[in-house]
């Protein structure tokens, strides 16, 4: 499944005419891309990090502060950082596990003989397609305490419904069932699907003969072959779920009490309403950290759990 | 780096089993469950549909009223008429399309460079590129808004903050490494063959780009502009970032506009909020049912890259 890279050319002191042609149009064509990413990723990230370093309202020229944001941010002069880091982990550890077993179980049984398997895909996938704005904007009269029709299910079963997105308590499992519907049946889903469907069913057939049941044929043969499909998923999963702000933005404004005010929100309230780009270039340079360490314990671990077909284990 | 058709289901019960009435049985719990996930699923469009045709003394009762005694579709036209509506989706598609276009030619040029030529530092520029396919994009957005107010003042003698440009021409310059990167997976699989007749033909590589590979990887050009066309429509925090008079807004800040507005005479509009909801995200939905099998083709690709 991995991208396959061609050798490389050789070290060739002389390139031949053609081959310089060749080296030039290679760069000409590419051009688009390495300009943009000069332009638009590694150029502002040199300047984020320059920037995490200073203080600077745009008015003024930037100040250099030395390591001042970070201070203030890792030794409490910040009272939003860590509360507002925690909030973004918890709600990652939650959606994240979540929101794959609710991707992986609609797989498992659109992979199923079903009838109308095409309708009840469409069905799931809809979700994914509304603008997540536009949900936060239905969900918060579906959430509404008093005229909403989830309240309005529970008291016809007796349940009196909680205040959802108006209570600190409820808010943020509030905007994670908004997010796990707009996710768990989209582009996950799909991904496991195309990778159920990459187990051979010879295995399964064989395993059937053995006596192996339907659960144990699921764990034993189809979850294996589908850990590199899932350790993609773990991936790209934890990177969306750190970034979570429209939907908190929109929907609750990290309120009632800061209770969704998530990190990202938290940066973008600093940079954008309080103006301190210095200090919120540093809370971008912290979250670019993290990313990119939970990323590589990501890749770190999956030697323990994912298996790639072929491979040789020692 | 075949993409296997998403249709075919997997033939997992083996055969000797199915004369069992537990069989059936397994079957007939299996059309349930399904059945009851796609109904959660599909609920919230319901409630929302059926709120946007309520009436306005149809909105605060309790228990609520399921499906409005008489439907009003005339609630859509109102949206049209309560907040400039057809102006924020017009902007929404200018920006949309113009974005999408230089998504593809820029994806289609660069992926060509990519897949077709050596050149020094092509593999680590291809690890470069797909190690910023997972950079959250919210790490740059600080230092590219600055740069999008200085560096044009400092050009032109005007600040691009509250306009376009910055929501449209990155895509002009870069492509998207994820379009780059899917469009390099298509070409790569077209065989040198061609190139190499045509070079003997006489043409040159944008002849070859141009006349040989872009009809051949139309598929592919199709999902990069479907999946650019969405990402751009749904688009919140670029918007919001750049843009501050309503008459530039487009749907997804429109949309926000709308529901912030102080309420008047504590008149309901909630109705009129959950259409315009569903008129944000009709196109998107629409799109997918017209180009189904370019989405999953896209989402099918983006899940290899692992």
């Amino acid at each position: 499944m991995a991208v396959r890279l061609q050798a490389a050319p050789g070290k060739q002191r002389s390139l031949s005419r053609a081959a310089r042609r060749e080296e030039l149009y290679g760069w000409l064509f590419a051009s688009p891309w390495i300009v943009g990413f000069f332009l638009f990723t590694a150029g502002p990230m040199i300047a984020s990090f320059y920037l995490g370093f200073t203080e600077y309202s745009i008015a003024n020229p930037p100040k250099w502060v030395g390591t001042a944001n970070y201070q203030k941010a890792l030794f409490g002069g910040d009272a939003q950082f860590w509360p507002s880091l925690g909030r973004t982990f918890m709600y990652a550890g939650m959606i994240v596990p979540i929101g794959l077993a609710g991707s992986l179980l609609i797989a498992v049984l659109l992979n199923q003989k079903l009838r109308a398997v095409a309708l009840f895909r469409t069905l799931f996938f809809l979700p994914s397609l509304v603008p997540v704005v536009a949900s936060a904007v239905l969900w918060q009269w579906l959430f509404q305490p008093d005229f909403g029709a989830i309240n309005g299910l529970l008291a016809s079963v007796g349940v009196k419904g909680p205040l959802w997105l108006s209570d600190s308590r409820s808010a943020p499992a509030s905007l994670m069932i908004i997010a796990l519907w707009g996710t768990i049946g989209g582009s996950t889903m799909i991904i496991f699907l195309a990778g159920l469907q990459g187990v051979p069913t010879e295995l399964h057939e064989a395993a059937s003969i053995d006596g192996a049941g339907a659960a144990q044929r699921f764990f034993r043969i189809t979850l294996p072959l589908l850990t590199p499909t899932i350790f993609f998923n773990v991936v790209i999963g934890l990177i969306a779920a750190l970034k979570v702000f429209e939907v908190a933005l929109v929907a609750t404004k990290g309120g009632p009490n800061f209770s969704t005010w998530f990190f990202i929100l938290h940066l973008y309230q600093t940079a954008f309403q309080n103006i301190e780009m210095g200090y919120a270039s540093a809370l971008a340079g912290v979250f670019f950290v993290i990313v990119v360490t939970l990323t590589a314990i990501n890749v770190h671990f999956s030697r323990r759990w994912v298996y790639y077909e072929g491979e040789e284990r020692q | 780096m075949t993409v296997r058709a998403i249709d075919r289901t997997s033939s997992a019960s083996p055969t000797a089993s199915r004369a069992r009435p537990s069989y059936l049985a397994g079957r007939v719990a299996l059309h349930v469950i399904t059945a009851l996930l796609a109904l959660i699923f599909t609920a919230p469009f319901f409630f929302s549909i059926s709120t946007s045709l309520k009436s306005t003394t149809e909105l605060h009762v309790f228990p609520p009223i399921i499906w409005p005694a008489e439907p009003r579709p005339y609630n859509y036209v109102r949206v049209f008429e309560v907040v400039p509506y057809g102006l924020f989706y017009m902007n929404t598609i200018i920006i949309a399309v113009t974005a999408t276009i230089g998504n593809v030619i820029c994806a289609a040029i660069a992926a060509y460079g990519f897949a077709r030529f050596r050149w020094r530092g092509r593999e680590i520029c291809f690890l470069i590129l797909l190690s910023t396919l997972v950079l959250p994009e919210e790490v740059v957005i600080i230092p590219k808004f600055l740069m999008f107010h200085i560096v044009p003042e400092f050009l032109f003698g005007y600040s691009w903050i509250n306009t376009w440009w910055p929501l449209i021409l990155p895509s002009w310059i870069g492509g998207g490494a994820f379009n780059v990167f899917l469009l390099r997976q298509f070409f790569m699989q077209l065989p040198r063959d061609l190139d190499e007749a045509a070079t003997i033909d006489g043409a040159g590589p944008f002849r070859i780009l141009w006349s040989i590979l872009l009809p051949l990887t139309q598929p592919a050009l199709a999902t990069v502009a479907i999946f650019s066309f969405l990402a751009h429509w749904r688009d919140f925090i670029h918007p919001l970032i750049y843009l501050n008079s309503r008459e530039k807004f487009p749907l997804s800040l429109g949309l926000r506009w709308f529901q912030q507005l102080p309420l008047e005479a504590a008149e309901p509009r909630e109705h009129l909020l959950m259409a315009a909801a569903l008129l944000m995200a009709l196109p998107c939905i629409v799109l997918f049912f017209t180009m189904q099998r370019y989405f999953v083709r896209g989402i099918v690709m983006s899940g290899i890259k692992g």
